[in-house]
This record gives structure tokens, sequence and C-alpha cells, in this order.
């Protein structure tokens, strides 16, 4: 690793004035930024660590939405996210339980993996991203692989989904790395049904839209039958090819309507 | 160079340290306890799991700059008062939970942090628990009856 200082701030604006510094950079949980700096893929001067900050802690719930602080940790929201019992199994089952007591919700929205699993809940939920500048529509804040709207210092101070009426995410695991080979997240709310898809694709999370068309008017497997999803795009690696991948999609889409039922 | 200040198996730490000094070096290196294995480097194997306020963390995965004011644990925190093995500790050592030993400081720290938020698991919840721990002996049978018969005991 490179050397770095280490700041650690105690409310948002303290770290926003911190990050001002150009070579400065958000510390949330760790479990990716580490790694990375270990292998000097990145090498800030300045880490500005998001974990003592109490704004960025707690969740709560009002009208249909639940609101997640972006400092909370996977395993935070594996336990206290009932409200939306789809998120809470979500966060459960990201990697390891060392992993989630450091992961955080922000962490993982910024970084924007593309088999990371939260990228799907926020884009089939409708997320609304707030930041210390702004609100971003989940449908605006995914711009591909690794790539969001956020700017240089920008921090995810929480994150809030609207509850749907059923959810369900399906994740085929990759074993070795223990993130989603494919994942498929459908959320269906009053107004229909949202289908994000991780894992399978070069640009990463994506919608899949003829299957939100088909769901939402008619809820059921039955109506996935007619459907395929095209390889073109999709990831190709040793562990499964991109036609593989594309056929995991309707086959994990199916699964998850019939586990709603 | 930052001050940093924790509680380590009970007792006070403090050191100036680097920002980019991991949990595990400063334990290792900086504190002399060696029982904290660094088996993969990559937040992949779990040998270096310790309990930072009571949660399983990998100590390769977190800055110790970043433990400042936590009640660190680690396996030399774990033997009881008058220095005997503890009852997890003393059901690996009876039903062979161990071969060469390398990944066992981890296997204990995530057998205590399961059983105290499931004191009665399954074979199934067992092994998902231990999903990030891994063991290059390959000698998970006997690890999965020992931390089976802890519970029980
Ligand atoms: C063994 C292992 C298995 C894993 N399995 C899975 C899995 O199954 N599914 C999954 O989704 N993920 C998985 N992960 C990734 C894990 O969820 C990470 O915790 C997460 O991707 C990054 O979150 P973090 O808080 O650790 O962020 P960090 O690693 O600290 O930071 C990641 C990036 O985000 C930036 N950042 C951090 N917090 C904020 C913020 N609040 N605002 C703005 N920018 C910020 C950092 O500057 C950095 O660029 C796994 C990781 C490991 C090590
Ligand atoms: S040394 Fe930390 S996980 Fe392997
Ligand atoms: S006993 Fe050798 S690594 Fe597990």
């Amino acid at each position: 690793m490179y050397a770095f200082e280490i700041e650690r701030p105690t409310t948002v604006a303290q770290a926003v004035e911190a990050l001002k510094n150009e070579v400065a950079q958000e510390l949330g949980g760790g479990q990716t930024l580490i790694p990375t700096l270990k292998q000097r893929l990145a090498a800030p001067e300045v880490l500005v660590s998001l974990s003592g900050i109490a704004e960025m802690q707690g969740i709560s719930v009002s009208e249909g939405t639940i609101l997640i602080g972006g400092g909370v940790t996977h395993d935070d929201v594996a336990i206290g996210a009932m409200a939306y019992p789809t998120l809470a199994a979500l966060a459960g089952g990201i990697g390891d339980p060392a992993v989630r007591n450091r992961g955080t919700l922000g962490g993982s929205l910024a970084n924007n993996d593309p088999s990371a699993c939260y990228p799907a809940a926020a884009l089939a939920s409708g997320a609304t991203i707030t930041t210390n500048a702004r609100e971003i529509q989940a449908d605006d804040y995914f711009q591909g692989m690794f790539e969001t709207a956020l700017d240089d210092g920008e921090i995810v101070v929480a994150v809030s989904f609207p509850i749907p009426e059923g959810a369900s995410y399906q994740k085929f695991v990759q074993p070795a790395s223990r993130f989603a080979l494919v994942g498929v997240f459908v959320a269906k709310y009053a107004d229909g049904v949202r289908v994000a898809v991780t894992g399978a694709a070069e640009e990463g999370v994506f919608r899949w839209r003829e299957a939100e068309a088909a769901l939402s008017a008619d809820f059921s497997a039955a109506a996935l039958e007619g459907l395929s999803h095209p390889a073109e795009g999709m990831i190709g690696d040793m562990h499964g090819s991109a036609e593989y991948r594309a056929h995991l999609i309707k086959v994990l889409a199916s699964r998850a309507v019939v586990d709603m039922a | 160079m930052a001050k940093v200040s924790m509680s380590v198996n009970g007792k006070p730490a403090e050191a100036e340290v680097e920002g980019r000094l991991l949990l595990s070096h400063f334990l290792r290196d900086n504190l002399g306890l060696t029982g904290t294995h660094i088996g993969c480097d990559t937040s992949q194997c779990g040998t270096c799991v310790v309990h930072v306020d009571g949660k399983v963390v990998k100590s390769c995965t977190m800055f110790a700059a970043e433990a400042e004011g936590k009640e660190v644990t680690t396996i030399e925190g774990m033997a009881n008062p008058d220095g005997s093995l503890s009852k997890i500790q003393a059901a690996f050592q009876t039903h062979h939970g161990l071969q060469c030993g390398f990944c066992t400081p981890g296997m204990v720290m995530s057998t205590v942090a399961l059983l105290k938020q499931n004191p009665d698991p399954s074979e199934t919840e067992i092994r998902d628990y231990l999903e990030g721990n891994i063991c290059r002996c390959t000698g998970y049978h006997n690890i999965v009856k020992a931390i089976q018969s802890a519970a029980a005991s």
C-alpha cells in the first residue's frame, strides 16, 4: 500500500470539507477499498473515514418507505430492515459475517460493482440516493460498470427504498467470490413491476424492461415463458459464458415470481 | 501518523500508527499477539478474524486507526482466566477440529460469535456462518463436530 493519512470526521459537513482536498477519498467499510489499496490500484493521500458519522447511521420507516443511512453495515440492514424483508435478506446474503459487519450500503452503491447485490435492490425498488449535495433517482444513478452519477467527494448519506407489495431477490452465487454470478431482483408495486439484474451485463446493473411489461400485465411465471434475454453485452468469463448468464436471467426471474406467489 | 488507543483483550493499547497500518499487523507486530494469523491478506480466508466491539471482522481488512476507542478481542483473550482452554477451544481439541492449526484462531473467533448469536445452530447454519473461514487442510467435518459439541455442552 502507498502511504496515506486517515481522517475521522464526526459529521457529514466535516467529511465534505476534508474531501475538498483533491487527493482525498471516502473510506466506508473498506471491504472493497482496502483490497484495492493493497494492490496499489488506488493512491489516495488522505482517506476520510465515514464510520464515525452518526448522521449516516440508523434505519427508519415512514409512509411506505424505508430510509437507511449510507454508513449502515450489511449486518445491521439484515437485522434492522424488517419492514422490507427481501432487502434484509439480500443484505444477510452478502459475502460472509465478517464482511457484513464492516461493509456498508453507501460503499456498495458508490462502488457499483457489476456483480454487487445492493444495486439490484436499489434499481428494482426505484430507490432515491441522498448525497450531501442532492437526491438522485436510482434510474439516473447507475451509469455503467463501477460508474455512478456521484461527483468526486460526493457522499452517499442515505438511501430510501419505497417498500413494495412483494419482492424477491434470487442470487445465483459465484462460490469463490460469494458475489452474484447473476442476481435478479423483482419488486411489485401498485403501479407496476420492476425487474433489475446484476452480475450479468458488462455495463453493470440494468432493468429488464420486457419482463417488467410482461409481469405488469400478468404477474405469473407463465408470462415470462415467451421471453429470452439476448446474450449481447453480457459478461462472459471462466465462471460462465454470456449465453449462460443470459439464460440465468430468465430462470432467476421466473424463480423470483414463483417465490412471491 | 495518527494516535490510536483501544482495548485489546481487556488491556489498554496505545500507539502512533501510519494510516495504512492494518489491524492484523498492529496486533502481531506492535503488540506481539501472533495468534491472529495472516493467511491470504485478501479478505478471503478468515484466519485473521478478531472481534471488534463483539463482532467478527477480518483484521487484514480494517485499519488500526479505525479501531480507535474500540474493544478488540483476539484468540489470546479466549482462554479461561486460569489459563485453561475455554469450552470452544477444548471442543476443537477433543474433536480434532484442527490439523495444522493455521485456521484455528479464526475458526474459534467465528465460533464464539456464532454461538453468542445462535446458541443452538444446525449443521447448515454452522457451515453458512463459517463461509468466510477457509481451512487449507480441509478439516471441515471435525470443525463442525467440535462446534456442535461446544453448542451442546
Ligand atoms: C469476501 C467478500 C465477499 C463479498 N461479497 C459480496 C456480495 O456477495 N455482494 C455484494 O454486493 N458485495 C460483496 N462484497 C463487497 C462488500 O459488500 C463491500 O462492503 C462493498 O462493496 C463496499 O462497501 P464498503 O462500505 O466496504 O466500502 P469501501 O470499500 O470502503 O469503499 C468502496 C468505494 O466506495 C467509496 N465510498 C465508500 N463509502 C462511501 C459513501 N458513503 N459515499 C460515497 N462513496 C463512498 C470509496 O471511496 C470506494 O471508492 C464482498 C466483499 C468481500 C471482501
Ligand atoms: S488474512 Fe485476512 S482474510 Fe485471509
Ligand atoms: S487445520 Fe490446517 S488450515 Fe485448518
